[in-house]
């Protein structure tokens, strides 16, 4: 057993890398939930033009390939757009990375919250309507929080997707996980198959648990939300005094 | 938490008393299916009236156009006076509303549904509360007393905390009515309120709805299957087909002694059940 | 039996009363299977056609390499870029054929996990399940390295760099296609299979004639589905095992040319004029066999 395990020099490197990868991954993925949100929302827009962009959006960031995006985020966009958008040359990789994968997140997660609003009763919609609430109100009080539960499990699967995107990152020169274990590849090669295997092992390891880690965090959430769901007698219950209201 | 509350959002909610409504030359049409043809009809200040019909007859729709979850064709609608679906231009003339009058004008109008329709992410109190503060501006506490003692008046204030999914479907229809009560409409609107309710839980919807009656605050416009209750609570009642007032009268009227042939054949389908 | 569940009740005619008392006819109408409707058959067999064409021909050798010396003044220019649509293609075609090869093990390597992980005995289920799962959630990326490395390590086995990449694209994609398959099977209402066991069917009719016939529907827009998937991730083994797909086209040029922005603006484009087409047929196969239920 222990054969599988490296010595305490590599792991510290390997440690280096899947910290960028984890800040990749933070990065790509509050950019994706906001453009998750808005573009999903905007596919359901009534403003035919504001449908017509997401509409475009998704289909672009669900088509292209992710490692395509990369590239041409990382290697063209700087070059061309680096005039209108200054702000764009001399980002690191690891931020042009993290945009392109949050772009390619953003086209996946608005499919699943248009789908999971789709999936809200009509009745719901109405019930909003016969109370004044405005279309904002309805949305953020009444649609979403109800979205959200039906919202989590994929959006789970997909932040993992996310999470294998982030080794892309390594060819085009950014640092993470996978360019951390390259650097040791060399030291491992004079070993043979046994040594690049006990790498690898361990890395691939490395990324599963950092998979369950997402995993097991969306499944908190999703616990959460059922119980505040099913029984609410914490803090924010109304204090119930039947006597006193009972004779009015 | 915040509010999105603007200044003509804010309506009163003190005592605004019932309101009138009145329908001139309605059309509604779903594609080629004509559910309202040239509907005209009265409804004065506190009056109760209830529309009866066939299933498909376009009741409910005069239900939902009123409450603006269908849009009408042609014609207009008047809540308390006021244009609901136009504004007056200052040479006098109609146009189109803007959302922001239909909203103004809605605000005295409030709807109960078939099946309910509560938020099954908040609690009874919360779903009674979420219209005064969000849309009425009214505070926290303010309507948090107000709700409580809506949901008393409904024989519910000790489920005040439970979610619409631990509760009965007449437990539900009674938040439902709170929750409609809340903004102290003129109007209120009653879409078979009691058809989605299992025999036995009928009852103590009917008695709430019978509280509201005696009260005499609001103009009440209902569509109900339930004969006995209609003659009980109506003023007047619509006997409604194919998009147009069949006939229309007090109950002892429509229901004891129909003029119409459409009428008698439709109290006779009913009474055999 | 089932056939007169499509067909609705047509009221009572004159004729029907007319019909002499003791005779009964009845023609029975064959039932709208998916499979048998020539507006999914057609399409289908010309993609699978299509797919084995590729599948065989392979795209002609050779470098990736410009006949043209852009100017150095401007960051985009249109000739060039229309210049370099040849080569782009033949690195797509290899792009597109690879990922077929690839899928073709990830569909039959799947059914066979999904077996595995189906099993009623824990000691196979469990590890099935847990290697599906570890291969899911790690980036394929790694996995292409981590074959690479270890051929190169491996003194008596030789592969090709291409051959590598049809092996890591089918492991890889054989642990969603077994998820398909389950998920298949699993959407088959429980209700069938105990109408299968009261009306007492053997096990040959009861897969083929039942629980096939309703699982494939689910099955099979999932499998397209990843198909495309597989599809936009292939190019990565153009950069892990340099096969000369279209990433590879375009990192050549950039090389030879240091004119970054063409090349890669170009796979891109090239790129969603075949997974766009792809997709939007996957979604109509999804609509046209979804299966209806009472």
């Amino acid at each position: 057993m222990e054969d599988l395990v490296l010595t305490p020099g590599q792991y510290a490197q390997l440690w280096n890398g899947a910290l960028a990868t984890v800040r990749i991954l933070a990065g790509a993925f509050a950019l994706g939930l906001f453009l998750s949100l808005v573009v999903g929302v905007g596919r359901l827009s009534e403003r035919k033009w504001v449908r017509g962009i997401s509409f475009g959006f998704v289909e672009f960031a669900r088509g292209i390939s992710s490692i395509i995006l990369l590239t041409i985020m990382v290697i063209a966009i700087p070059i061309l757009l680096g005039d209108v958008f200054p702000w764009l040359r001399g980002r690191s990789v690891a931020v042009l990375g993290a945009i392109a994968l949050g772009l390619n997140m953003g086209g996946y997660g608005a499919e699943i919250i248009r789908g999971s609003i789709l999936a809200i009763p009509k009745g719901q919609g109405e019930a909003c309507i016969a109370l004044n609430l405005s279309p904002t109100q309805r949305l953020r009080f009444v649609v979403l929080p109800q979205a959200l539960r039906i919202i989590l499990p994929p959006m789970g699967n997909l932040t993992i997707e996310i999470l294998k995107g982030t080794a892309l990152v390594s060819v085009v020169a950014g640092f993470d996980l996978m360019r951390a274990t390259q650097n040791l590849i060399a030291g491992m090669l004079a070993q043979g198959a046994l040594g690049v295997t006990v790498l690898f092992i361990n890395v691939l390891f490395i990324y599963f648990i950092l998979a369950q880690g997402v995993n097991g965090l969306f499944r908190l959430a999703e616990r959460v939300l059922d119980r505040r769901f099913e029984q609410r007698t914490g803090r924010s219950a109304v204090p119930i005094n039947v006597a006193a209201t009972a004779g009015s | 938490m915040s509010t999105n509350v603007t200044e003509t959002d804010r309506t009163d909610l003190s005592d605004k008393g019932a309101a009138s409504v009145r329908f001139r030359a309605v059309d509604k049409a779903f594609g080629s299916l004509t559910v309202l043809e040239n509907l005209h009809l009265d409804v004065e200040p506190g009056e109760r009236v209830v529309i009866i019909g066939p299933s498909g007859s376009g009741k409910t729709t005069i239900l939902r156009v009123t409450m603006t979850l269908e849009h009408i064709d042609a014609g207009t609608i008047q809540v308390g006076g006021q244009h609901l679906y136009h504004e007056e231009t200052s040479a006098g003339s109609l146009k189109a509303a803007s959302e922001r009058h239909i909203r103004k004008v809605r605000s005295n109008i409030g709807m109960v549904f078939q099946h309910f329709n509560l938020f099954p992410h908040m609690s009874a109190i919360e779903n009674v509360m979420l219209a005064p503060v969000k849309v009425h501006g009214t505070s926290r506490e303010e309507a948090q007393h107000l709700g409580m003692e809506l949901l008393a008046k409904v024989g519910l204030a000790e489920h005040a905390n439970h979610t619409p999914g631990q509760l009965s479907g007449g437990q539900k229809q009674r938040v439902a009515i709170a929750r409609a009560l809340a903004t102290q409409p003129s109007v209120m609107l009653f879409d078979e309120v009691t058809s989605a309710l299992d025999p036995e839980l009928v009852g103590d919807v009917l008695k709430v709805l019978r509280d509201i009656a005696e009260e005499g605050k609001t103009t009440m416009m209902l569509v109900t299957h339930e004969m006995g209750f209609a003659r009980e609570i109506a003023d007047r009642i619509l006997m409604f087909d194919k998009g147009r007032v069949v006939e229309s009268g007090p109950p002892s009227q429509v229901l004891d002694d129909p003029q119409e042939d459409r009428t008698r054949s439709f109290l006779g389908a009913v009474a055999e059940h | 039996m089932a056939d007169d569940n499509h067909r609705p009740e047509a009221p009572p005619t004159a004729s029907d009363d007319a019909r002499p008392a003791g005779t009964f006819e009845f023609e029975i109408e064959q039932s709208h299977k998916w499979y048998r409707r020539p507006e999914v058959l057609v399409p289908v067999i010309l993609v699978v056609l299509g797919l084995s064409l590729l599948a065989v021909v392979e795209a002609p050798s050779g470098r990736f390499r410009s006949q043209f010396t852009p100017g150095r003044d401007v960051s985009f220019g249109w000739d060039y870029f229309f210049h370099l649509v040849p080569q782009m293609l033949r690195g797509l075609y290899t792009t597109a054929r690879a990922t077929v090869l690839g899928f073709l093990i990830a569909a039959s390597l799947g059914l066979v996990m999904a077996l595995l992980r189906r099993s009623e005995r824990p000691y196979v289920s469990l590890p099935a399940a847990f290697v599906i799962e570890f291969i899911r959630s790690t980036p394929i990326l790694v996995q292409m390295f981590f074959a690479q490395v270890l051929v190169r390590a491996t003194p008596w086995l030789t592969l090709n760099p291409i051959v590598i990449l049809f092996i890591v694209v089918g492991i890889h994609y054989a642990t969603y296609a077994s998820e398909a398959y389950r998920a298949g099977i699993n959407s088959v209402p429980k209700g069938q299979w105990e109408a299968s066991i009261a009306l007492n069917l053997d096990p040959a009719t009861k897969w083929t004639r039942i629980i096939i016939p309703q699982a494939v529907p689910n099955v099979l827009p999932t499998l397209g589905n990843y198909l495309v998937a597989a599809f936009k991730d292939v190019p990565i083994g153009d950069a892990v095992l340099s096969t000369a797909g279209v990433l590879f086209f375009a990192n050549t040029i950039r090389a030879d040319d240091f004119r970054p922005v063409e090349p890669y603006l170009l796979i891109g484009v090239g790129f969603l004029l075949v997974s766009l087409p792809a997709a939007w047929l996957v979604r109509r196969l999804e609509e046209s066999i979804e299966y209806e239920r009472d």
